[in-house]
């Protein structure tokens, strides 16, 4: 019996949380500080043909007027990513060439905003203004090229080229993929686009820089990765990765949007060019405009199936919208197909090919999901077409072909699913929304219709061979633990659930390990939370760690019992000979550890896997659609995952329903539409409508749990991959009511009506 | 414009620009649990009580406040621990951005309606936004809240 792993137990900050206590970026800068905003552009695609800050350099308050000829002249990528990054090295902090609206013309920084406002209205600049590329579908060897500056690069060859927008390619087959089509007695087919949505995590983008006592640049950002932002920064100012230091405090949510650097090297070259503390908060415009969002895709799936339903073969084709920026394009691409066809089993052939362009429109990054979420909704939806082609119920036809444990995933890099539930999840959404009573739908006698719909998902748990997290444990004064991660928490709660793993390990209360993060300074490296990958490798990081450091009290506890350490038995608070029964407690070897002592009770052990088992879940939409006017309501949404091992249940329920209503909002209410000069029209909460309490239906969740062996007490993931199913099965849902198959998100009214008014 | 009002019980007299939000004249007195989520008056972040009445920070001029009563979580730290620990319980802190907001409407909301329905609640607090939690745990930690104050247990 498990005693910290897998209970409900409260975040180590909820109390400093829910009280609002001072904790993030913007409550804890220095007063006095710069305050940094930028010019931005009102042209999509523009050069800078002349720019004079010297009026509004004489604003008075006003410290500095940077413009592109004030800027290192290296170009560098923004995304925190593993170095070597995929991401081509296309950006600088301030460029002559102007590729999006809202792309960063100019920054100024003075005492207050009333004097850095009024400065930016007096920047006088004279625009080129060039012709945008705004449809990503024409991007390819499109006359107007977004990035043709000779020094583009990209690190790793994967298959791009400036000259033609295209940022990555790639094509995969196996099998014959021909041959199997060809004898396949079904096969549907589609094309799905889904938009540039906003994470909108509560807290904007924000950070706040200074200089140390030893002349360092400090920045204090709410980033998901602090050792990526350090190199990101040191490479963009050109200065040594020695004269960075990034904090973390505490985060207002991120969800991938926080995984690039988007705006710390604004306030960073502010500081380091007039060595003054400097400050920038992103405004909710801003975030909106001028950030990282999902990647717009346009996403072709093919299915070909026997008669009676077994799947044979899938293609997936993704058209990948980056935006004017490369960050994060060559890698979410990739999940598109891989963890979209690798939910099917024993299929004979596969293809998977993809291109990624640029635009002139905002530049896409990270957003929880990482491109499987584009490629679930084209694949899951193709498999419910092809269901209705059939004949068959949805449901069956995934329990014929759905992966099994131990299946070889032959799209998935050829790993084997180690670790699945995936059968036990789909049964139980179904036996939790009553699927065999409701499928496809039922007439209400009044107009409306009810309809149910579903959907499955997989993601990852970390990059294999890649993702890297360390973690270090020390014993203090009485024994009290501190646990030092590169982890970052972003409201997640893994500050909490890696300290019940170490608690499970050191057989002590959560309570016993305090844990700090981050700081590039003195925490041990971790390449950030990104990737579902915190739990699964950081979490195997504190069970290595704890291991070494049992070693290491048990071969102090050695000399006080004069025993060897192989003898010594630790319950967590004593440690027992079981050769003399002699005993010393934890805080006797703690305590004497501090003095006279040449060996130190610290351990830090860093972890890699060479493996990323997928969590898998079921996801089934009930709603209801008014036939007359195409309304359609979200009455409830069930969901069954299998993330292994549950650390926290609290914590990973609650997991599951944040992605599960984010992904709610994507399927039904955001959206990101662009005027015809690039500009977004979406630019506020106001337009960008995130759901609200009222809009989700009620959201159930239970957990089918597998036991993972690689992963710490059998432990995968969840953090992404709850927000792939929603967009599918609602999809399916106005289906199974109305027979009109939706392929563009959102899901609204008005595209059912029109829908309807086709199909008479 | 020098104007006097009660922040937090504290008398306080000041010299208040006229453009400045309530908002961010609460932030420049120390108020940090008075957040900034959208600038567009639609994510109840900056909600606090004006005369006992929820109101946003954002959306109010500063002057506004003169001879009146404004209340930030800074003021009522007993009973946002008391009803905080449920929203703990069930993990419903998450980032916590959004947590000062919404529970000076929650307060508010307790003093205002009796035995309020799920709908009910979900009605007074659809203002207040969350990105993380996809709000059925701020249900399940209100309910046992109100559950708990029912049989005087808080």
């Amino acid at each position: 019996m498990m005693k910290a792993v897998n209970q409900s137990i409260m975040k180590k900050d909820a109390m400093a949380l829910v009280t609002g206590k001072p904790v993030y970026t913007d409550d804890i800068a220095p007063q006095g500080c710069l305050i940094v905003k930028a010019l931005r552009s009102p042209h999509a695609h523009a050069l800078i043909k002349k720019i004079d800050g010297s009026i509004a350099k004489k604003v008075p308050g006003i410290e500095c007027v940077l413009t592109h000829a004030d800027v290192p002249q290296s170009r560098f990528t923004i995304a925190g990513q593993t170095f070597p990054e995929l991401s081509p090295y296309d950006r600088k902090i301030l460029d002559e060439r102007l590729r999006f609206v809202g792309d960063a013309v100019a920054l100024v920084a003075g005492s207050d905003e009333k004097c850095v406002d009024k400065a930016l209205k007096l920047i006088k600049v004279e625009y080129e203004v060039l012709e945008p590329l705004l449809d990503f579908r024409k991007a390819k060897d499109n006359a107007v090229v977004v990035h043709p500056e000779a020094d583009w690069k990209e690190l790793i060859d994967v298959g791009g080229d400036n000259k033609r927008n295209l940022i990555a390619s790639n094509k995969i087959n196996y099998g014959d993929v021909e041959a199997v089509l060809a004898k396949c007695d079904v096969v549907v087919s589609g094309s799905y686009h889904t938009k540039q949505y906003q994470q909108a995590m509560m807290e904007t983008f924000r950070a706040y820089t200074y200089l140390d006592l030893h002349g360092r640049l400090v920045i204090v950002s709410s980033t998901q990765t602090p050792f990526h932002v350090r190199r990101i920064i040191a490479t963009a100012l050109e200065i040594s990765k020695a004269k960075v230091r990034v904090i973390k405090p505490r985060i207002g949510g991120g969800f991938g949007a926080k995984q690039t650097a988007v705006m710390e090297m604004y306030p960073a070259i502010v500081t380091h060019l007039t060595g003054k503390p400097a400050k920038m908060v992103y405004s909710r415009y801003e975030s909106q405009i001028a950030s990282s969002p999902r990647h717009e895709a346009e996403v072709k799936a093919t299915i070909g199936a026997t008669r009676d339903g077994d799947i044979k073969v899938i293609t997936v084709h993704s058209l990948w919208n980056a935006g004017a920026f490369g960050e994060h394009s060559p890698t979410t691409v990739t999940l598109s197909g891989h963890k979209s066809i690798s939910l099917y089993g024993g299929f004979e052939a596969f293809r998977f090919t993809y291109e990624v362009v640029y635009t002139n429109t905002i530049a896409a990054g990270a957003y929880r999901g990482y491109g499987a979420t584009q490629g679930i909704f084209a694949v899951e939806s193709a498999v419910n077409e092809l269901a209705a082609k059939l004949g068959q119920d949805p449901a069956k036809i995934r329990e014929r072909n759905m992966v099994r444990e131990g299946q070889l995933m032959p799209a998935y890099f050829n790993e084997h699913a180690t670790s699945c539930t995936l059968d036990r999840c789909l049964a139980r959404a179904k036996e939790m929304i009553g699927w065999d009573e409701k499928y496809p739908s039922r007439a209400m006698g009044n107009g409306k219709i009810r309809s149910v719909g579903l959907s499955l998902a997989m993601q990852s748990s970390g990059i294999n061979n890649i993702d890297t997290g360390a973690v270090s444990i020390k014993v203090n004064d009485d024994g009290f633990y501190t646990m030092a991660i590169g982890a970052t928490d972003m409201g997640t709660g893994c500050d909490t659930i890696l300290a019940q793993i170490a608690a499970e390990c050191l057989e002590c209360s959560p309570d016993d390990i305090i844990v700090n993060g981050v700081d590039t300074d003195t925490s041990p490296y971790d390449c950030g939370s990104y990737a579902s990958s915190t739990t699964y490798v950081t979490g195997m990081a504190v069970v290595k760690t704890c291991e070494a450091l049992k070693k290491r009290i048990l071969l102090e506890a050695a000399k006080s019992l004069h025993c060897d350490s192989a003898d010594i038995v630790f319950d967590g608070k004593l440690l027992t000979c079981v050769k003399t029964e002699a005993q010393v407690s934890l805080k006797d070897v703690a305590n004497g550890s501090m003095c006279g002592n040449n060996t130190t009770l610290f351990a830090t052990e860093s972890h890699c896997s060479p493996v990323s088992p997928p969590p898998f879940m079921a996801g089934i939409a009930e709603i209801e659609i008014d036939r007359e006017t195409g309304q359609i309501e979200l009455l409830q949404f069930v969901a069954v995952v299998d993330c292994g091992t549950v650390i926290n249940p609290a914590l990973a329920k609650v997991q599951v329903e944040g992605g599960l209503v984010q992904g709610i909002g994507m399927a039904m209410f955001e959206d990101v539409v662009l005027d015809e000069r690039g500009k977004i029209a979406n630019d506020s909460f106001m337009q960008y409508r995130l759901p609200t309490r009222l809009d989700t239906g009620k959201i159930r969740v239970e957990f089918a749990s597998s036991y993972e062996p690689s992963g710490p007490f059998g432990a995968k993931s969840i953090g992404e991959i709850v927000i792939n199913t929603p967009a599918p099965a609602i999809a399916d849902a106005v289906y199974n009511a109305t027979g009109v198959r939706l392929k563009e998100l959102p899901i609204t009214a008005e595209k059912i009506f029109r829908g309807l008014q086709a199909l008479k | 414009m020098m104007i006097g009002f009660w922040l937090n019980g504290k008398k306080i007299t000041d010299e208040i620009a006229a453009d400045m939000s309530l908002l961010k004249y609460l932030r420049s007195k120390g108020c940090y649990s008075v957040k900034c989520g959208c600038e567009t008056t639609n994510c109840g972040l900056c909600t606090v009580w004006l005369d006992e009445k929820p109101v946003l920070s954002c959306a109010v001029p500063a002057l506004r406040i003169e001879g009146r009563k404004v209340v930030t979580l800074e003021g009522l730290q007993e009973e946002a621990k008391v009803f905080g620990r449920f929203m703990g319980e069930e993990g419903s802190d998450q980032c916590g951005f959004c947590n000062p907001g919404f529970v000076m409407n929650v307060l508010a909301m307790v003093r205002e309606l009796k035995n309020p329905t799920e709908a009910e609640i979900n009605a007074y607090l659809s203002g207040n936004l969350c990105r993380c939690t996809g709000y059925a745990s701020h249900m399940r930690a209100i309910q046992n809240f109100l559950a708990a104050k029912q049989r005087g247990a808080v």
